[in-house]
């Protein structure tokens, strides 16, 4: 487990507070190197921030983060640049940059990073679309994209660059049926033929269960279950079976953190 | 009680350096960022474009009624002297050295300033910023850069405009409508503008509030709470904290260039 050729990122002893919420207690993990790891959980549980700390645009208050043998954390901010242009991020917003069209934002990253003439350049970006099944909207503004498609031409840009860690924050949601199975297997055919590590922010079960490798399920600041897919969805851990089957009462609390309702009710106006 | 009455003072004390340091840091990224020319001098017509060129409108419109006006006061005091000649003098001067500079800053600041802040906190909100860094672009190089460049090149020019306008405006106003002899009006104006005492002085005080405005203008949007509240509150802070640095700094470097000191 700990060796760290196989192990793309590990994050060791993680402790992240934001403001006074504890959003990871000593948490730690490992994403295998040329898979696809799902980092599961109930909303809230702070799954963006793990990737955000993962790309060091958060910095944990403990605890290391290592990519590819380089902690995260100590990097200086010219190297973490360069690492940051061997990771592509899906954000779970899309974030395209709204002053350009859709073609020049999958052409970004490779406008940045690459020396590529511009006739390769418009292969590429075209070959990218046509894989997310939107070649035919490259000269629509993001400002005319649904929020689906918005996403899938993010998930493009994502991948622009071939990088060697994908991070997917939440790439099913807002997807009609036929866009979400184009996008699952996408990104497990992305993984097959690149071999580049991958990690999903998901929260629904059964379309991350049917692509992941290995599953991590998060909740109240620390990993509550992990293992196969298998493993995950056959579990007796009454934590998981809850959340797996989507059960309103369990361990895993519906609710933020409250007081009792009666006595909330019962407290009147002030 | 006197003790945390000390304790608020001090904690709002280190609360405002705890800020300005950070805008300090974070100019002192975006100055020492510039980005090789290739690729920055596109962004940098472009925002020279929506910062500058887009603020002309305004600023043009403004200076001539500034300057009509001034010409329609003055021509109102000083015939009373019989020193309606003077009047080319008045207003260059005004103009040159106070009111091109101050107000074409003060409008430059509801205008770009706003619109910089605004467009930058939505760039945050949107997560635009965050992947940029996540693409492996530095914002503070990428949308920070050209802009504050942008803004501290075009403030001086917009003032200079300014001035030119408003000095048309009132020969427009005394020497076309009321009768000033034109030879008086520019001759005198002629003789008592220096160009290195008031012209210079001014374009250094527009330098002066273009980077100033525009410093406020990026860190603000930078800075700002990513909602639409958040947003809508660093726009008025842009505008109040330029407005108030404007005048206050004007004082300054008015005591420093006129004031003899």
């Amino acid at each position: 487990m700990s060796d760290s050729n196989n192990n793309f990122i590990e994050v060791r002893d993680l402790t992240f507070y934001r403001g006074e919420r504890v959003i990871y207690q000593n948490v730690s993990l490992d994403i295998p190197r040329g898979k696809i790891t799902a980092i599961m959980g109930p909303s809230g549980t702070g799954k963006t921030t793990l990737l955000r700390l993962i790309g060091g645009q958060l910095k944990p208050d403990s605890g290391t983060i290592t990519v590819d043998g380089q902690n995260i954390p100590e990097l200086p901010r010219k190297e973490l640049f360069e690492l940051r242009s061997r990771m592509g991020m899906l954000f779970q917003s899309g974030a395209l940059f709204t002053d350009i069209s859709v073609f020049e934002n999958v052409a970004f990253p490779l406008r940045v990073h690459s020396q590529l003439p511009e006739e390769m350049i418009r292969d590429v970006v075209l070959m990218k679309l046509h894989a997310v099944g939107l070649r035919g909207a490259r000269d629509l503004m993001p400002s005319e994209l649904s929020g689906g498609m918005a996403r899938r031409v993010a998930l493009a840009r994502a991948i622009a660059l071939d990088p060697d860690l994908v991070m997917y924050d939440e790439p099913f949601t807002g997807q009609d049926p036929v866009a979400m199975g184009v996008v699952v297997q996408l990104i497990r055919l992305l993984n097959d033929a690149l071999g580049h590590t991958c990690i999903i922010v998901s929260h629904d079960v059964e379309e991350t269960a049917s692509i992941a490798d290995f599953i991590y399920v998060i909740a109240d600041g620390e990993v509550i279950g992990q293992g196969t897919p298998d493993e995950v969805l056959h579990s007796d851990s009454p934590r998981l079976k809850q959340f797996i089957q989507g059960l309103p009462d369990g361990p895993v609390p519906f609710h933020f953190p409250a007081r009792d309702l009666s006595d909330d009710l019962l407290a009147g106006v002030k | 009680m006197i003790i945390q009455l000390l304790s608020r003072v001090g904690a709002k004390g280190i609360a405002f350096l705890d800020t300005f340091g950070t805008s300090g840091l974070f100019l002192f990224h975006s100055l020492f960022a510039w980005p090789n020319v290739r690729n920055g001098f596109p962004l940098l017509v472009k925002q020279i474009y929506s910062v500058g060129v887009l603020s002309l409108v305004i600023i043009m419109v403004s200076g001539l009624f500034i300057g009509m006006v001034l010409a329609l006061q003055g021509y109102n005091i000083l015939t009373r002297y019989g020193s309606e000649q003077a009047l080319g003098q008045l207003v260059s001067l005004t103009l040159l050295r106070e009111l091109g500079p101050v107000v074409a800053a003060l409008l430059f600041a509801g205008r770009a300033g706003s619109a910089l802040t605004a467009e930058i906190g939505l760039m945050k909100s949107t997560e635009q910023l965050a992947s940029l860094e996540m693409i492996g672009v530095d914002p503070l190089r990428r949308i920070i850069a050209p802009r504050f460049w942008a803004g501290v090149i075009c403030m001086p020019i917009l003032a200079v405009i300014f001035s030119s306008i408003g000095i048309w405006g009132a020969s427009l106003v005394g020497v076309d409508w009321l009768g000033v002899y034109s030879g008086s009006f520019w001759a005198n104006m002629q003789d008592s503008v220096e160009f290195v005492d008031d012209v210079m002085n001014g374009v250094i005080k527009s330098l002066a509030f273009g980077i100033v405005v525009t410093w406020i203008a990026v860190f603000q949007g930078y800075d700002s709470v990513p909602t639409s509240e958040g947003i809508g509150r660093a726009t008025t802070r842009t505008v109040v904290y330029a407005s108030l640095a404007i005048l206050s700094l004007d004082f300054i470097l008015t005591a420093l260039m006129f004031g003899d000191l």
